[in-house]
């Protein structure tokens, strides 16, 4: 176990922890962003440089500082470390810059952007970002590649987290996408435009943390605000594939199926592409019951809550209505027989 | 003239064949390391004073003994044969002149680490030094100077030369291995370090060309006797790849620890500035080093005669001096446009950065786009800063050093000649005739 602190927070992590998930440990404020790193891919992080934090000391038996900002997601802890996150003023800044970075390319298409409202570039530049740019040049743009009829590939608003790379390697059968060309004319592709095709290729999308890979049979149906997640599980017969799943529901249909995600945006169990793009009736699913989505979304702007009725209001109430409401509360979801 | 150690027989005629070479001293020190101990040799080279030569200066000796050793798993040495640092020619011209060199030492240095299999990690583009390489090698073979049980001493050692694509990034060392793998060269985040987890996440040493040149003269006559040649800590000699607007540019075997002023107007060094010219400025070390107006190149900002050598380079840090880097030593002349050179410059670090890391990805292209701007007229005095500010977010932020290395002499460029800049911006039409630079006074910092 190594002892560390954390923006004057103390925490007991096990050897080897990333600086990144002991800061996620102590949860809240102090976690430093991350949109490349995703826990569930070996090998991920590193490369986006939003995690960078100060380390002010780097061990009890060697408390130098180090030299330069280290990636918080792939340095590990020293016990006696001494970490800097939002208490460093130079960190705060260099933040802001590579917030600048990732977006002085990025087209800004929000608005007609499938990802828009659940995008991690979108939080983290609202976050840590400023609202004016000093970028006056033509911004970067790529040709659209088809990559097959299940997954919408958009290059241009890519910020070349990898994240897509490592979850076919690792997770699918075959890679058959990967980054070719060099510096700011790197691209994700398929090389002589291949279709991407296995079972579960639909990964990608979830762990895309942009929308630079979206799901085609949600394209354009609608922003994810006006929809509903609802966790639900089938019995998949893929031997990978658990089928526990987030469904989303716009009315009483079922937009889209995605893989359910803890609070750091990250995939608890992969799902097949059978379960994403072919399940969409309520029918083919046994709904558990509203997914939990943080309180700062703006999914959860408008649902969910169950009306919080005054205590005052309930004992004035005939016994057997506080009892209906106990056992019926007053939110139906869109009308499904669940 | 001083000693040369490395390239002394150079232009003996046949010198890249074995029998020329043995002829001239050549695998000496093999027969005499292979008579030591391992570690003997690691603290002969401890006790030279080696400094990496490919631009970090990292003690080489220091270097070896960080290399993890634990048991029953193999260890590499990989020597770092892509130079492509703009500048810098002076890997290119040893490997193919004198092969043998390089292999010498490569065994020498392999014995020293406890490699069994070392590679030579040679930049694509020079696919002839390759075959150099290649052909130099089978003779070690064929003499049992390379294979199992060499010289009888119980010692094996396969080593192989493997050509890059030709990217500047595969000379990071983590990205070589990387390349060497058979992956796309990215840069590895460090933590683990190569001397941990290196090649095939094995213990492995990358070491330059010419510092594993230097392992040869330097167990053949002690690291003592390296030790005494140069200046302070800055030991031995350094070929210094000069180029630019020089009477005599070319590669020069130096002792560490000649004035600059001496190496660029004697006549047995670089013989001054061509056509009788004045000297503008200097980029001492390889495109990558922060280029420096003539006085501050000359002498320190103290006022005393700078000297080739790490420390007095450096001296002043990057307020007013630079680094000796890999050697890539760039005179430019009075006629020289400073915001063109700094253009292009910038322009070879947009085109090989390899794009994993947000801040050098976006950033080394910004820089690009905005200083062609300024030198073709466009630009803003707001522009100016711009530049600082965006070396400022990239410097220190990224993965590998190819970060620091594009913001660098961008910084550079702006902190001494600030005025150059400012002068596109107030005289765009004057700024931008063609071959048109800026005459007037430097200002210095």
């Amino acid at each position: 176990m190594a002892k560390i602190t954390f923006d004057g927070i103390e925490v007991e992590v096990p050897d080897g922890t990333t600086i990144l998930n002991a800061a996620r440990k102590i949860g809240g404020g102090v976690v430093p962003p991350a949109m490349c790193y995703y826990t569930p891919l070996k090998g991920s992080g590193g490369k986006c440089r939003a995690c960078l934090v100060k380390v002010s000391a780097g061990s009890a038996k060697d408390p130098r500082p180090m030299p330069k900002l280290v990636a918080s997601c792939v340095t590990p802890v020293q016990d006696g470390m001494v970490v800097e996150n939002t208490t460093n003023p130079q960190v705060l800044d260099v933040r802001k810059g590579i917030v600048e970075m990732l977006l002085i390319n990025h087209p800004l298409d929000c608005p007609v952007c499938d990802q828009a409202g659940e995008c991690d570039l979108q939080n983290f530049a609202f976050e840590h970002g400023v609202s004016t740019t000093r970028y006056e040049e033509e911004r970067r743009t790529f040709d659209k590649i088809d990559i097959g009829p299940l997954i919408q590939l958009h290059m241009t608003r890519c910020i070349l987290c990898y994240r897509c790379v490592y979850t076919a390697n690792q997770i699918t059968d075959n890679r058959v996408h990967g980054v070719l060309g060099r510096g700011d004319a790197a691209e994700i592709g398929t090389y002589i435009e291949n279709v991407i095709d296995n079972d579960f290729s639909g990964n990608v999308i979830d762990v895309c943390p942009v929308g630079a890979l979206t799901d085609k049979t949600f394209r354009f149906k609608s922003r994810v605000w006006f929809t509903k997640p609802v966790n639900a599980h089938r019995n998949c017969s893929h031997e990978k594939c658990n089928g526990h799943v987030t469904l989303w529901y716009k009315g009483a249909d079922v937009l889209r199926v995605t893989a359910r995600k803890d609070e750091y945006g990250e995939v608890k169990e992969w799902i097949c592409n059978e379960c994403r793009f072919d399940k969409k009736e309520t029918s083919d699913w046994t709904i558990e019951g509203p997914a939990q989505i943080e309180r700062s979304s703006v999914i959860s702007a408008n649902h969910y809550e169950l009306p919080v009725i005054n205590p005052q209001v309930i004992a004035d109430m005939p016994e057997s209505v506080v009892r209906e409401l106990e056992q019926n509360p007053p939110l139906k979801l869109g009308g499904f027989n669940g | 003239m001083g000693r040369k150690l490395l390239t002394e027989h150079i232009n003996v005629a046949g010198i890249d064949t074995f029998d020329v070479y043995r002829q001239h001293g050549g695998y000496r020190s093999v027969e005499k390391a292979l008579k030591m101990t391992p570690d003997e040799v690691v603290e002969e080279v401890k006790k030279s004073g080696l400094r990496g030569r490919g631009g970090a200066g990292f003690p080489t000796g220091m270097k070896w003994s960080f290399l993890a050793k634990p048991e029953g798993v193999p260890r590499y040495l990989v020597c770092n044969a892509d130079e492509s640092e703009p500048g810098t020619f002076k890997d290119r011209q040893l490997m193919s002149k004198l092969p043998h060199l390089l292999i010498e030492g490569m065994i020498t240095s392999s014995y020293a680490l406890g490699a069994n299999t070392s590679y030579i990690y040679i930049r694509g583009e020079l696919l002839y030094v390759l075959r150099i390489l290649e052909k130099a090698i089978a003779e070690a073979y064929a003499k049992g100077y390379l294979g199992k049980n060499i010289l009888g001493s119980g010692y094996d050692l396969d080593l192989h030369v493997h050509p890059g694509g030709g990217a500047y990034i595969c000379g990071e060392e983590t990205a070589l291995l990387e390349s060497l793998e058979g992956k796309r060269g990215n840069p590895r985040n460090k933590p683990p370090f190569p001397a941990v987890q290196g090649l095939y996440a094995r213990p492995t040493v990358v070491n330059n060309v010419e510092s594993i040149c230097a392992v040869v003269p330097i167990v053949n006559d002690g690291g003592d006797e390296y030790a005494k040649i140069g200046v302070g800590k800055s030991t031995g000699t350094k070929l210094i790849s000069a180029c630019g607007h020089l009477n005599k540019p070319g590669i020069y075997e130096i002792e560490l620890g000649v004035p600059v002023e001496e190496f660029i107007y004697s006549d047995e060094y670089c013989g001054g500035i061509w056509k009788g010219r004045d000297l503008k400025a200097v980029v001492a070390g390889g495109s990558s080093v922060p280029i420096l107006p003539k006085d501050l190149i000359l002498k320190t900002a103290a006022g005393e005669n700078r000297l080739m050598t790490y420390e007095s380079l450096s001296d002043g840090g990057f307020v007013t001096g630079t680094m000796l880097g890999s050697g890539g030593f760039i005179a430019m002349d009075e006629t020289t446009c400073i915001v063109r050179n700094t253009w292009n410059f910038s322009r070879f670090y947009h085109h090989e950065s390899c794009g994993q890391c947000s801040p050098c990805r976006e950033g080394t292209g910004w820089m690009e786009k905005v200083l062609h701007r300024l030198e073709y007229g466009h630009g803003s005095m707001h522009d100016i800063d711009l530049l600082v500010s965006v070396a400022k977010q990239i410097e220190g932020n990224t993965i590998c050093p190819l970060g620091e290395a594009a913001a660098w002499p961008v910084a550079a460029a702006v902190r001494h000649f600030r005025h150059e800049f400012e002068w596109h911006v107030t005289n765009p039409k004057e700024a931008t005739a063609p071959g048109a630079a800026y005459r007037g006074a430097a200002v210095l910092a």
